[in-house]
């Protein structure tokens, strides 16, 4: 590896792993105040995520629904836009699966009604997300406010939609069930997965994590992307039309966090529940961040936070499962602080192998 | 006029937390910190008032306590974005979650419970009593003269000018020979504990805590420090229009006007038209979420 290569290996892992050993120190002190031995708690959330077929299958089931949260947060990041929207795009896109699906006529082949549901998916998190774009290509209203106040009125208006329009199952604030939609679960095909709700939605959150890659490294678009993120003014210059690739940006994150809502409406419960998307959303942010706005670093941040949270479900019975959300955010927190102060200590320090220039550019 | 004292009441219950916790998020965005930590400020207000309120068995108890816990999360916030320039967006949203987890977390080691607290001592009349006693409760007046006091601190104060001066030209302050930190450092503890009197106000009022009592009120008073423009009286009176709008909508349940998912869109509709700059624009303080200086 060469001396640059080195550099950026450090200053990619040695945050992540600063992170890490901060969220088991902490983890550690809320076991102990639990009155509960530490090992023991995270023997048991290993034995109960990864040790066998069904904790394997649940992590990779809330791993997918954060993949495709993540890459949304990520490609607003790499154009330089926090989108705070992901949660109400995950939403929206779940609530259209779901009423497209209803419109449909049953009898009609899955090989038609899938990909409609995909389609009309990416449609509604791409409207969510289009509106905070406009805002801010054409008005200069900054996303991160705009994300957050649509985050409320799409919810609301979710649940307005769902409770006051006789779309629900009576007694209950999810739709009738529909099974002509239903995108088979792993289970179907790999029997020791029996029970989990892992299902086909992983295979898309891969194909959209390979094409999520292509498209910001690849792609001449990702290309005008990355320019902007990191320097609209230069990249105005050169000829992108930076609002044109701001809005671009938001549509398509929109587009695959709505995507991500048909993990639960396609391939789990087959309708669509009011506050299915339960944090995901806001989860996307620690993921993208954690995966470095990397798609491929989002694919492992993903399984990892995945792994938090069904490991907060086994630990339960010896420490309360709310511990992981603490972690969580220990984890987000840690990540922030020390990617900027680990990329200060190595500037600080002179490469090895490369002569100390007397003049710091 | 039975209906409209009531109405004034309930608006005044209402708008207490959020101008306790817009006041927060007016110093700290003026200094040039964003605040979308308000919420968790005010979780954590709220839990450690309920904690002391039960454990001296004083209400005051859970005030100092409820301050002490949003001053030590503002000074998180603050560490975080300050000393090691972690970026401002995603430090508020780590330290939003980990409240409401370690607040979780807590209620079933303190409580043994998922949703709430015992009774604790609190102020007011835990609303069974008539709809005046509202007004035995301290904190109702400490709320309602919290934005003219910080207009003050703002406009009239050294303190003030030079939070102004961090927050729009943090260069130029530190020309002068104002500590950058340090003002921001005051800032956003200060404003930490401001919220979480929202939050103090919320339990002590309701005699206990329950899980995410605050339920996205931080950020509703978040929206009305962008709908009032950063400026200390104009955020308290859009503290008061949205809290008015939630009052009317409690008043006319059931009447089909309107349906209340619609009128719990308003703060965050009217926010969105003023940031859009359809009736003057929103402009934030020129240095808010860059952590130079």
């Amino acid at each position: 590896m060469s001396v640059k290569s080195i550099a950026a290996f450090e200053e990619g892992v040695l945050p992540t792993l600063t992170a890490l050993l901060v969220a088991l120190v902490a983890g550690d002190l809320l076991i102990l105040s639990y009155g509960q031995a530490p090992g023991e708690v995270w023997r048991l959330m290993l034995s109960g995520t990864w040790g066998n077929a069904y904790g394997i299958g649940q992590v990779l089931y809330k791993a997918t629904t954060l993949v495709f949260t993540g890459l949304s947060v990520a490609i607003g990041l790499r154009a330089g836009l926090f989108n705070i929207g992901a949660e109400s795009q995950l939403a929206a896109g779940g609530f259209c699966a779901a009423a497209l699906g209803l419109l449909l006529p049953a009898g009609i082949t899955p090989w038609l009604a899938i990909p409609m549901c995909l389609l009309a998916a990416m449609i509604g998190g791409a409207l969510v997300g289009f509106i905070p774009g406009v805002l801010r290509a054409r008005f200069g209203a900054h996303e991160v406010i705009a994300t957050i106040m649509l985050n409320f009125i799409v919810l609301a208006f979710l649940n307005w939609a769902i409770s006051a329009t006789g779309l629900a199952v009576p007694e209950t604030l999810h739709t009738p069930a529909v099974e002509s939609t239903a995108i088979p679960r792993l289970a179907a095909y790999l029997p020791m997965f029996h029970g989990s709700a892992a299902n086909g939605t992983i295979l898309l959150a891969l194909l959209a994590t390979v094409t999520v890659a292509w498209l910001l490294f690849r792609a001449r678009f990702g290309y005008e992307l990355r320019a902007v993120g990191l320097q609209p003014m230069a990249a105005e210059s050169a000829g992108i039309r930076v609002p044109r690739v701001w809005i671009t940006a938001m549509v398509l994150g929109g587009a695959i966090a709505g995507l991500g809502g048909t993990n639960f409406v396609l391939g789990y419960k087959n309708y669509f529940e009011d506050g299915f998307s339960g944090g995901a959303g806001f989860l996307g942010i620690a993921v993208a961040l954690v995966g470095r706005n990397n798609p491929f670093g989002v694919l492992l941040a993903a399984l990892f936070f995945a792994t938090l949270s069904q490991g907060g479900l086994a630990i339960h019975a010896l420490v309360p499962k709310q511990m992981v959300e603490v972690l969580e955010g220990i984890v987000i927190l840690a990540v922030a602080v020390s990617v900027p102060e680990v990329r200060r200590l190595l500037r600080a320090r002179p490469p090895k192998g490369v002569a100390a220039s007397p003049v710091q550019a | 006029m039975k209906m409209t004292l009531l109405l004034l009441l309930q608006t005044l219950r209402i708008a207490i937390p959020y101008l306790f916790a817009a006041s927060g998020g007016v110093l700290a965005e003026r200094a040039g910190i964003v605040s979308l930590t308000l919420e968790g400020f005010m979780l954590s207000g709220a839990f450690c008032a309920t904690l002391g309120s039960f454990y001296f068995g004083n209400p005051w108890a859970g005030v100092a306590m409820g301050l002490l816990g949003g001053a030590l999360f503002g000074a998180l916030h603050a560490l975080a974005t300050i000393r090691f320039k972690a970026n401002q967006i995603v430090s508020a949203v780590a330290i939003n979650l980990m409240v409401v987890g370690l607040t979780r977390f807590f209620l079933r080691l303190a409580f043994d419970s998922s949703s709430n607290s015992p009774r604790v001592a609190g102020f007011g009349s835990d609303g069974s009593a008539g709809a005046l006693a509202t007004f035995t409760n301290p904190l109702i007046w400490l709320g309602l003269v919290v934005m003219p006091a910080l207009a003050w601190v703002i406009t009239r104060t050294r303190f003030g000018l030079r939070v102004r001066a961090v927050g729009e030209k943090p260069e130029a302050a530190a020309t002068l020979g104002v500590s950058v930190d340090r003002i921001r450092y005051g800032a956003v503890i200060t404003s930490g504990a401001l919220a979480a009197l929202g939050g103090v106000y919320l339990a002590l009022d309701q005699h206990q805590f329950t899980d995410q009592m605050t339920a996205g009120r931080g950020f509703i008073a978040l929206a009305a420090v962008i709908f009032g423009r950063w400026m200390p009286v104009r955020a308290g009176v859009a503290c008061l229009l949205f809290a008015f709008a939630e009052a009317l909508q409690i008043q006319v349940q059931g009447a089909g006007v309107l349906p209340s998912q619609f009128v719990s869109m308003i703060p965050y509709v009217l926010t969105l038209v003023a940031l859009a700059g359809v009736v003057g624009r929103a402009i934030p303080p020129a240095a808010l979420g860059r952590a130079e200086g």
